[in-house]
């Protein structure tokens, strides 16, 4: 439980600092907005109405058109803080627009009239007639801007901030249930503490009295300076990135720290291990950002965020290049290294040795009972059925199958894909839609059916470096490895079906491949 | 003192008030008496430019207010409103304070104006400075309403419909010490009200209004012996048959 513990108090500073930081500017935004537009109806509502319209975006949706924009106007990194921090502040506008524009809206009318007939200037019957009276109920719109902060800020992970979501997204992918309920327990803890505080000031301002104000105002500026003091330890890792970004191409420097990234399944997150657990043998110092987003974690790699990672060719193919996902291996393998070197500066490492691809898979019993060993054995079984994840039917993968060997089902269901290996372990389908590197195909003892005439694009897992990776001998050295398809499996499997973690998986993986090569660095 | 020449007032097409030829004499009680829509709060607000007459003239102290800075006119002139409006967030002596610290009085002679204030309101200084308005009953509220009023020593006091919201027996006492006040600081004090028996209890001259216009100026004895028209006959009429009916339902 310690170990699994350890990771927290980091995430929760950072998670805060994304939080106070994202209310801090919504503030700054949206409370002279209110003033200016609660007077004038007709912008009132058009901003209310925008608000809302930003509201009704789901949190990770902003959060993914966030990062594109970002990336089109080109003067903030689209990556890690900067996105998150736009799309939360975006998000908790709403809650203080609406409170302000109402609570202004609501001051007693004697009141005003009295103060302005005193002979208080506009400015003054604002500052102290108006936002006096109406603050009860701005402070009730940051307290809900605060609460639903918290609670979206657990998706900023996939963008590459660090932050609670760190844990859930991580627990989710693995199934690791007490991970999930770490970051669960502990954003909904820093939700209730910060209402807490909040309904406190809230309340003060309600009962009017300027004393009882001060302690709850004082409990929050407490936080904000501890937030701020821890924020540079945060946020220096990826300032020393932003310095030293765009090297001179090719120069050979060893680098302090390397930046490794991660997708959100079971593999990324062991060979997010083995490649730490390698750099770190060869003396290099790693930072780890798991579970992003598939385009984030390119365009990552691509404007220095990150330094490595693992994708798999067939993805770049299809979505970097944009080329048609038809093309046979040997030209997909032969364009790829030329076209990343070229257009984005980025090396390729030779390919792992595996691929992660969509494969088809039964039970071997069934298999050698119709005698299917091959793709093109099943097309003379029409009379099986096929079971296949959410998106199976609809990919390209499903077209081409189909296309390619005139396969044809008796029936054909979509699962779970929790569900998916069950449902083809007890007999419901006789073949199902699998990754090629899944634990649960060696774990269930299935029969992956061969794709002679290469209809599956391949994805073949590879490991990318970034320009000043590239340029370090030791990353390079130490993250040139070979995994065979089975070790892959096994891993997955370790942390699929035994539980184990994604740091035991890479720890067991490591073994399977041999020791390091000395990789010229500093042993530590 | 005060002066309205022929002013008029509309909102777009509807004149709210129009042709109004007055004067409050220095040290006069003015009442403007009239029920709800017949503009006398309208006429009120034209003195400190709340609301700007579109025709005519109106002048304090010889002087076209539309001369003076509205909020420089402000701050020379009492305003006390119905329901008061004392800021609920700031203590009884802060309210007192507002005009005075609006001026940029130094803070002892403020602090020492504050409890003279409220001295003369009768409510204690000691007792009463620091509470919050909440802590006082209605009428405690509209005395403070006026030592506010009066905070930075004005030559002229508006009221409007200031004792509307109060039990009748604390605006029996109220209105006397209106009355006393006024005398005692030589105010020229303009007050709205639609009740005739506090505007005769009160007035040195009453100016009936309605729908706009000026129906009668005349002192509490003239208006009941000799009303110029209908509206002020039956206004009359109804307060004395009142009155009457209920002397007569007495035992004798």
């Amino acid at each position: 439980m310690s170990e699994l513990l350890r990771g927290v108090p980091p995430l929760l500073a950072s998670h805060l600092v994304l939080v106070l930081a994202s209310l801090a500017i919504a503030i700054a935004i949206a409370l002279p907005l209110a003033i200016v537009v609660a007077g004038r109806p007709r912008a009132a509502f058009a901003t209310i109405a925008v608000a809302s319209v930003i509201q009704t975006i789901p949190g990770l949706a902003l959060l993914a058109v966030v990062v594109p924009v970002l990336a089109a106007i080109g003067w903030l990194r689209p990556f890690g803080f900067a996105p998150a921090l736009i799309a939360l502040t975006l998000y908790a506008m709403l809650p203080i627009l609406r409170n302000t524009i109402t609570g202004l809206r609501g001051v007693d009318a004697a009141a005003i009239e009295a103060a302005s007939g005193m002979g208080m200037t506009s400015r003054q019957l604002l500052a102290r007639v108006e936002l006096p009276l109406a603050a009860p109920v701005i402070a009730a719109g940051v307290r809900t801007a605060a609460v639903w902060t918290v609670g979206t800020a657990t998706l900023a992970t996939p963008v590459g901030a660090s932050c609670l979501g760190n844990y859930i997204f991580a627990g989710l992918q693995t199934r690791n249930f007490a991970m999930l309920g770490v970051g669960i327990a502990f954003a909904a803890a820093l939700a209730l503490v910060l209402d807490g505080l909040l309904a406190l000031v809230e309340h003060a301002l309600a009962g009017r009295r300027k004393g009882r104000v001060a302690v709850p105002l004082a409990c929050f500026a407490a936080l904000a300076i501890a937030v701020i003091g821890v924020a540079p330890r945060l946020v220096e890792p990826s300032r020393a990135v932003a310095a030293s970004s765009s090297p001179a191409r090719g120069a050979v420097a060893q680098l302090e720290r390397v930046h490794i990234g991660g997708k959100t399944f079971t593999e990324q997150y062991v060979l997010v291990e083995l490649m730490r657990q390698r750099l770190e043998a060869a003396g290099v110092s790693v930072d780890v950002v798991p579970s992003l987003g598939s385009t984030v974690i390119f365009d990552a790699l691509v404007n220095g965020d990150l330094d490595a990672y693992v994708d798999y060719t067939g993805t770049l193919w299809t979505n970097a290049m944009k080329r048609p996902s038809d093309a046979p291996r040997w030209r997909v393998l032969a364009e790829l290294d030329g076209w990343l070197a070229r257009e984005h500066d980025v090396r390729a490492l030779p390919p792992l040795g595996f691929e992660n691809t969509y494969v088809l898979a039964m039970r071997r019993d069934t298999a050698e009972r119709l005698g299917v060993h091959t793709l093109a054995d099943l097309a003379r079984h029409p009379e099986v059925s096929i079971g296949g994840d959410y998106e199976f039917f609809g990919r390209a993968e499903w077209t081409a199958l189909r296309g390619s060997y005139g396969l044809s089902f008796a029936r054909r269901a979509t699962f779970d894909p929790a569900l998916l290996y069950d449902a083809l372990v007890r007999g419901e389908v006789d073949v199902i839609s699998a990754f090629s590197s899944d634990g649960r195909i060696a774990a269930f003892d299935l029969v992956v059916l061969a794709d002679p005439r290469g209809a599956l694009p391949p994805y073949d897992a590879l490991v990318l470096l970034g320009a000043r990776a590239a340029g370090d001998a030791r990353v390079s050295c130490a993250l040139g490895m070979r995994v065979p398809i089975e070790a892959m499996r096994r891993a997955n499997a370790l942390v699929d079906r035994e539980h184990d973690t994604p740091a035991a998986a890479a720890t067991w993986l490591a073994a399977q491949l041999g020791p390091p090569p000395a990789c010229g660095g500093v042993t530590p | 003192m005060i002066e309205w020449h022929d002013v008029g007032k509309r909102y777009g097409d509807a004149w709210v008030i129009r042709h109004i030829e007055l004067r409050v004499e220095p040290g006069e009680l003015l009442v403007l008496l009239g029920e709800s829509g017949s503009g006398k709060t309208t006429l009120l607000k034209t003195v400190n430019r709340l609301s700007d007459a579109d025709e005519g003239v109106v002048k304090v102290d010889g002087r076209d207010v539309r001369d003076s800075d509205p909020v420089e006119l402000r701050r020379g002139i009492g305003y006390v409103v119905q329901g008061v409006g004392l800021l609920p967030h700031v203590t009884i002596g802060d309210n007192v304070a507002t005009v005075p610290r609006l001026l940029g009085w130094p803070r002892d002679q403020i602090r020492a104006r504050v409890d003279e204030l409220l001295e003369l309101v009768a409510l204690s200084p000691r007792e009463h400075r620091d509470r919050y308005p909440d802590e006082l009953s209605g009428g405690q509220r509209q005395r403070v309403g006026f030592a506010r009023a009066l905070a930075a020593r004005p030559r002229v006091l508006l009221l409007d419909e200031p004792l509307g919201a109060v039990d009748p027996i604390t605006r029996a006492a109220l209105q006397r010490e209106l009355a006393r006040i006024h005398h005692e600081l030589h105010l020229t004090s303009v007050l709205v009200t639609h009740d005739l028996v506090e505007a005769l209890v009160l007035a040195d001259r009453i100016a009936v209004m309605l729908r706009g216009k000026l129906c009668q100026l005349a002192t509490p004895r003239e208006l009941l012996t000799s009303p110029a028209d209908d509206y002020v006959a039956r206004l009359v009429a109804m307060a004395r048959e009142q009155g009457e009916r209920l002397l007569g339902g007495t035992p004798a």
